[in-house]
């Protein structure tokens, strides 16, 4: 079933400015889908017209087969939004902000304690559900905005740059969390800067950009585009006047004492090479991609260059 | 889940958050207005009150009971609604209640409710110093009841409209300094028309909250300058008007949408 389908969505807002050019986007329930693009694509309108918070200039939406236009409320009902922004009020107690949420989705005052408990316990935020949200940290803040999201159990969760400034402990942590939501189900729509996450979490990307969907597949046939992959060696002995080469058609090139830059093309593997340099001598100690996979592909093809298939 | 239950639970829900959010900052909210009318009743009723004498049959202090009672409950209703709805704009948490499946008519609900509460808790205060002060004997609790509750219902549609077109913190504070505060003053709470010049004594009649002061004053006192029944048709009027604007306003979102 498709979670959502977006067909010839435009969007001209009042100051003359074309955000969407008519997009067509379709997300498979259970997905982790990322979308992508660069600042000002379109990314945060498509989302905002999807949550209700931009109206259209035209063409339709529809989620889990319900439009937004003849029935905006079952739409509203499926979609847990976690905004780019902090849009909370400051100055109420975090167990109120998240039960609120759900009485605004018809859960009962009762029931919606209840949940707002488990969904801050989840988040790690139930120490303080009595405390003012201005107290928080940013952080905290951005998870109690996911424990908000999460309160009414939608079917089709859409974060907007939801790890936008916050630590790497915290961001793994969230990254697990959203793993298990996607695990038991939910859809998920992610937006984000950070490509390493979209490439660790999603399975299927969407990129945008001025306003039009330039690429739309899995990530796995998205990163199989990639002619070539540069990876760092750390090597456990330091390695004196290596000459920059090409060993067994591998092109090899030193960093520094410790360290060499291997290109590896499509087709090769990379087994052969560590047998080269193990006779050699040279005892690779760990390796590490030199460049993300991802931004490197996203990189062209915004540029307009493109990977081709 | 039904959209009778849907609508029901969010709507108590926008309602008890106004509520709490009032009660939160009650120093702010409703022992104010208790204070003001106080100094009201020192210093027009009893200190020059006294100098006047009686007006339509009662004395200055009796008279301007309703007008002052029914002032608070204006500015109460007013501020809070359009100070709530403001601020939920200026701090994006509107778009909490515009992402959810609450239908227009239930967020406009819930709101004017908040707005009503505050009326009403700042009207029971107001009465209770007014009786310190003045001997009251309501005319008609019905009455009274339905004028006190309308024109806070009308009051709070109005601030309702402020928030939604107000884009800056001046914005929420023009209409109540410039329109609200000289409309409610000129609207007889401390004077009858009668000791007016035609001219004025007209001129007046184009004020409509003349019309809700002395529908009040006749529930408390059973006298007014004006008819009852053109009151209440005045009153609904606008409660009809505004809230069909305010509903118009909500469906296509503006000020609160892109």
């Amino acid at each position: 079933m498709t979670a959502l389908s977006i067909r010839n969505l435009q969007k001209t807002y009042a100051n003359g400015v074309v955000a969407l050019k008519g997009i067509d986007l379709d997300v498979q329930q259970g997905d982790f889908f990322a979308l992508l693009g660069p600042n000002g694509a379109g990314k945060s309108t498509v989302i905002g017209i999807i949550c209700s918070l931009v109206n259209k200039s035209g063409g339709t939406v529809q989620v889990f087969g319900h439009d937004l236009d003849s029935d905006p409320g079952a739409v509203k009902q499926s979609i847990g939004l976690v905004p780019q922004e902090f849009n909370f009020n400051q100055f109420e107690p975090l167990e109120e902000i998240a039960a609120n949420q759900a009485g605004y989705y018809g859960v009962e005052r009762k029931e919606a304690f209840r949940r707002a408990e488990i969904c801050l316990r989840q988040l790690d935020l139930w120490d303080k559900h009595r405390e003012m949200a201005r107290s928080l940290s940013g952080g905290m803040k951005r998870r109690l905005m996911i424990a908000r999201a999460l309160v009414h159990q939608p079917r089709l969760l859409i974060l907007d740059e939801p790890t936008a400034g916050v630590d790497v402990e915290i961001r793994h942590a969230m990254w697990d969390l959203l793993r298990e939501i996607n695990r038991q189900g939910t859809t998920i729509i992610l937006t984000t800067h950070y490509l390493e996450e979209a490439e660790r979490l999603c399975r299927h990307i969407g990129i945008i950009n001025q306003g039009e969907i330039i690429e739309q597949t899995s990530l796995a046939k998205f990163l199989g585009r990639l002619g070539a992959e540069s990876f760092e060696l750390n090597l456990r002995h330091p390695l004196a006047g290596f000459a920059d080469q090409s060993v067994g058609g591998f092109a090899l090139r030193q960093l520094d004492d410790l360290t060499l830059e291997v290109e590896v093309t499509k087709g090769q593997s990379i087994n052969s090479l560590f047998a080269m340099l193990s006779e050699r001598g040279i005892e690779v100690m760990g390796m590490r991609s030199a460049q993300n996979r991802l931004e490197q592909l996203f990189m062209d093809v915004v540029s307009g260059g493109g990977p081709g298939e | 889940m039904n959209n009778r239950s849907l609508n029901r639970i969010a709507f108590q829900t926008i309602f008890t958050k106004e509520v709490l959010r009032f009660m939160r900052i009650w120093i702010q909210t409703v022992v104010p207005p208790g204070i003001t009318t106080a100094l009201y009743f020192i210093i027009f009723g009893n200190l020059i009150g006294e100098r006047i004498g009686e007006m339509e049959g009662y004395s200055y202090v009796e008279f301007i009971v309703p007008g002052l009672i029914l002032m608070s409950v204006i500015t109460s209703s007013y501020s809070n609604v359009v100070s709530s709805f403001y601020f939920s704009k200026f701090g994006h948490h509107i778009e909490e209640l515009l992402v959810s499946p609450v239908p227009d008519w239930v967020i406009l609900a819930g709101y004017v409710c908040g707005g009503v509460a505050r009326g009403v808790v700042v009207g029971i205060i107001v009465t209770l110093v007014s009786l310190i002060f003045a001997d009251v004997n309501i005319h008609s609790y019905l009455l009274t009841l339905a004028v006190f509750v309308l024109t806070s219902i009308l009051f709070a549609l109005a601030g309702f409209i402020n928030a939604i077109y107000a884009n800056s913190f001046d914005d929420i504070s023009i209409v109540p300094t410039f329109v609200l505060t000289p409309l409610t003053y000129l609207g007889g709470i401390f004077y009858s028309i009668q000791m007016l010049p035609e001219f004025w004594q007209t001129l007046s009649l184009a004020n409509p909250v003349l019309y809700m002061v002395n529908a009040f004053r006749y529930g408390i006192l059973g006298v007014s300058d004006i008819n009852l029944g053109v009151a209440f048709a005045i009153i609904l009027l606008f409660i009809v008007v505004l809230t069909a604007f305010s509903l118009s306003l909500l469906q296509r979102g503006v000020g609160i949408k892109s």
